[in-house]
């Protein structure tokens, strides 16, 4: 059996001065796409941020492609072909919406996406390349935020929490283009708090209690009764 | 089980009291044991203590990082040439008006450059300590920019003697330090002080506690700008001559008390005490050597900044949790040793 | 009547000097909101260095350029790398102590190398020549300076606007964190920030020493200046450095005509009554 595309193992990681994840093991496998679910303060942002590459933890805890990069600058692990769709798509409000995008593209991997295929996916983004990227609508930014991130042709691409604080019309929008864009052969990684849109899209789920792995499976076999005690714990169930 | 008890005093600060206290009365018989050029050095050393005190106080504690200083040890200096050749004031006297003075001056130029944030804050403070030296030069009456000396009767209206004049002078430098460093560490103990803990934790929390962050840095700002030109009257009262360059010298007065401050540990009493040693360790060895000796004071400076950013007194404190002045609450839980809160 | 034009006219041209001055600081300050205190002793060091390069070489300070400014920039990046990366943060006390440390090892570097005599660099005729305008003679050197300082200002413009590396240096500015997910590595785009500025000083430099003599403890005077034009223009907004510049030098050249000890006081006093009545500078950058 080949490597498995993102392997973390064991990681230990800290949030400011808190230890946010304890020994927590995923492998997620090229192709696939997973969900990872839990409530506020589970850890999720900080396993996003520590396979990004923003918090650094000991290098064999994350592997990706076979090489450790637990320690690598956030930088380097881009151009290794990780892109994040970051939680509240934190734009560069100084930059057009096409400026957005080109900077996306700063790490100059080949692959399919470009400026032109971004603008087939989301139309409006060409209509209004030139304006600025905060003078658009929620659901629009979030448009730019996913493309700058595919304009980097990452093999593994990270989404965190990408319909909070947006209209359930524009989550519908942003959710029916999903599965074309990991139909390219994109790896996905969907942290979301939205349980049924993350189980619809993804084919295996981790839940993250304080830290901990609390349930691992494939999203056709666990039940609801299962993710509710995994995400709230034994004595909601 | 005992509740528990809070305290702020502990055993080494109860002992740096005694210490301090028999240390006091050495010092201040200095004039019977000390040479001459001991007690000027030792006068001199006061002094840039009370200014580090000062400078660590505003910086360290409220935030407020400035670069202009110099603007009231000038301001002092010359207050205390205009008020006694001019206003027949005692030298003494001249020199807490000039304290008083200052407050009244500082008040409209902190509204002023409280405009500015941070870093520009800290330039903005040099701009007004140039207006001042700018505006003394003018002065023809002070000698413009070429400067003068105190009369000699003024001198002599200090003591007749000139070893009366130097323990006099001795004696009010060890005086201001003691002053400045005990309304340092009062203010820090009162509501004021808690006050500034807070804004220095999180403006944001503290201004949710109803504390009036603005007034809290101006009563900071005001304090230290009062004693700072104190402190400035007696600097020129040792050197009887002033200049605007000598007066208003970024260098000599904020640069120096500066690293002082950084190098013995920014934010806490013991830092400026500690760092004024050292200041005076490496000026003394290393005077030989002329300007280079103010190469190597601004690189350990930096290092000191970038490796060790609490300074060697934040070092000392790590290790052996040690606390010479009590400031923080410490939670005991049945006689333990319990932790400290900062 | 003519004499109070002459004195505005030298004071706009002599605005082009502090904007030259401000330039490298708001461009560093956009990019990192790092103040540099050693930014007038980094211009007077480019000066020392055009000094040195005049001498050795026996070029005009203008053909010195070619060497210093690739010199100076290459101080700036290996600065930015080597120390002040390090000083960068949340808290704004270790890049302002660690900037003023810097200060006072350059301006005693530059004792022990060339003593405190005032130095000067001869630009030749350039010094002396004027063309009439309207009546006015008006010197070719403050005039070139500041068609040099609208120029520079121009080109940084564009870059910061126009190019990739702008892209690099807004999307740092906005967010650090982010700027790193696309692959931009935030050591090395800062350590090109510094190198433009200080890229930006040699110019500066070179043009002071031709203007006026020199010596190593005029740096703290020509950080104000800039600081001055930078908060009088407005906070990020390079033509408004420009005017706060010319705003700065006006105010210089008329408080020299009325009294020759009011120059630099009338400077000050002109940034103080612009930061009572707008503290946010004249032309404060508008987001788009």
């Amino acid at each position: 059996m080949p490597d498995p595309l993102l392997a973390l193992n064991a990681l230990n990681a800290h949030y400011g001065d808190f230890q946010a994840l304890y020994d927590v093991d995923m492998s997620i496998e090229r192709g696939e796409v997973v969900s990872i679910i839990g409530a506020n303060g589970a850890g999720k942002t900080t396993l996003m941020r520590s396979i990004s590459g923003l918090t650094w933890n000991d290098p064999a805890q994350v592997v990706f492609g076979g090489r450790p990069i637990g320690d690598l600058r956030a930088d380097l692990i881009a151009g290794l072909g990780i892109a994040l769709v970051p939680e509240g798509r934190q734009l560069f409000p100084s930059l057009s919406v096409e400026e957005n995008l080109v900077l996306g593209g700063k790490t100059r991997r080949p692959g399919p996406w470009s400026l032109d295929k971004v603008y087939d996916l989301f139309p409006i983004l060409g209509e209004r390349r030139s304006q600025a990227s905060t003078s658009l609508s929620g659901g629009q930014q979030q448009m730019v935020a996913i493309g700058r991130a595919l304009m980097a042709n990452p093999e593994l691409i990270l989404f965190d929490e990408i319909s909070l604080g947006l209209a359930p019309v524009v989550i519908g929008t942003i959710y029916d283009v999903l599965p074309g864009i990991i139909g390219e052969g994109m790896t996905a990684l969907l942290v979301e708090q939205d349980i049924s849109r993350a189980l619809a899209v993804s084919s295996r789920v981790y839940c993250l209690q304080e830290g901990r792995v609390s349930l691992e499976g494939r999203t056709d076999k666990v039940s609801r009764e299962d993710i509710t005690e995994a995400y709230f714990g034994a004595a909601a169930a | 089980m005992s509740a528990p008890a809070v305290t702020r005093a502990t055993r080494a600060s109860r002992i740096a009291t005694v210490v301090a206290a028999l240390g006091l009365v050495v010092l201040m018989l200095a004039p019977w044991w000390a040479g001459r050029a001991d007690m000027r050095l030792m006068g001199e050393i006061y002094l840039y203590l009370s200014l580090a005190c000062l400078w660590n106080l505003m910086a360290g504690y409220a935030g407020l990082v400035s670069v202009g200083q110099q603007a009231y040890v000038g301001f002092g200096g010359y207050m205390l040439f205009a008020l006694t050749v001019f206003g027949g004031l005692h030298p003494i006297a001249a020199i807490v008006a000039a304290g008083g003075l200052a407050a009244v001056v500082s008040v409209p130029v902190a509204t002023l450059i409280f405009r500015l944030k941070g870093a520009y804050f800290a330039i903005g403070t040099w701009v007004v300590a140039e207006v001042f030296r700018l505006s003394f030069a003018q002065v023809s009456a002070l000698g413009g920019g070429s400067g003068s000396s105190l009369p000699v009767g003024i001198v002599r209206s200090l003591s007749s003697s000139r070893s009366g004049r130097e323990a006099l002078s001795y004696w009010l430098a060890l005086g201001a330090a003691v002053l400045v460093i005990g309304t340092v560490y009062l203010f820090l103990r009162s509501r004021r002080g808690l006050a500034l803990t807070a804004i220095r934790d999180s403006e944001a929390a503290a201004s949710g506690l109803g504390i009036d962050i603005w007034r809290t840095k101006l009563e900071v700002y005001v304090v230290t700008s009062a004693l700072t030109a104190v402190i400035g009257g007696l600097i020129f009262l040792q050197k009887l001559r002033i200049s605007p360059d000598a007066a208003f010298s970024v260098n000599d007065w904020t640069a120096f008390v500066i690293f002082i401050v950084v190098i013995g540990g920014i934010g806490t009493l013991e830092g400026p005490i500690i760092g004024t040693l050292v200041f005076f360790a490496i000026r003394e060895t290393l005077a030989d050597f002329g300007t280079s000796y103010l190469m190597i004071l601004g690189a350990v400076a930096i290092v000191v900044m970038l490796k060790a950013p609490k300074g060697i007194w934040g070092l000392i404190r790590d290790r052996f949790d040690l606390e010479l002045f009590p400031l923080s609450y410490r939670v005991h839980q049945n006689g333990g040793e319990g932790g400290t809160l900062r | 009547m003519i004499e109070w034009v002459n004195a505005l006219v030298q004071g706009i041209l002599l605005g082009g000097l502090y904007a030259l001055f401000a330039a490298g600081l708001s461009l560093i300050f956009g990019v990192m909101r790092l103040v540099n205190i050693a930014h007038g002793d980094l211009i007077v060091l480019a000066a020392y260095i055009g000094l040195s390069t005049t001498m050795i070489l026996g070029v005009h300070p203008f053909v010195a350029l070619l060497i210093v400014m690739p010199v100076m920039a290459a101080i700036g990046y290996a600065l930015q790398r080597g120390l002040l990366n390090q000083a960068l943060g949340d808290d704004i006390l270790p890049p302002l102590l660690v900037t003023f440390g810097l200060s006072v090892i350059i301006q005693n570097a530059l004792l022990e190398g060339y003593s405190a005599d005032p130095q000067k660099l001869n630009g030749g005729v350039i010094e002396t020549a004027s063309i009439s305008l309207g009546g006015l003679a008006v010197g070719i050197l403050p005039l070139l300076t500041f068609a040099i300082a609208v120029a520079v200002i121009a080109v940084l413009q564009w870059v910061f606007y126009s190019t990739g590396l702008g892209r690099g240096f807004r999307a740092v500015s906005d967010n650090q964190e982010i700027a790193q997910l696309m692959g931009l590595n935030k050591a090395h785009v800062f350590g090109l920030a510094m190198a433009l500025a200080l890229g930006v000083t040699a110019i500066a430099g070179i043009l002071l020493g031709v203007r006026t003599s020199f010596d190593p403890a005029i740096g703290g005077g020509r950080l104000i200046f800039g600081f001055e034009a930078v908060i009088i223009g407005g906070l990020g907004n390079l033509w408004g450095t420009l005017a706060g510049g010319v705003i700065l030098g006006v105010a210089q050249t008329l408080g020299a005509k009325i009294d020759p000890g009011w120059q630099l006081l009338a400077g000050h006093v002109a940034f103080l009554v612009v930061l009572a009545v707008r503290p946010n500078g004249l032309f404060p950058r508008v987001e788009h």
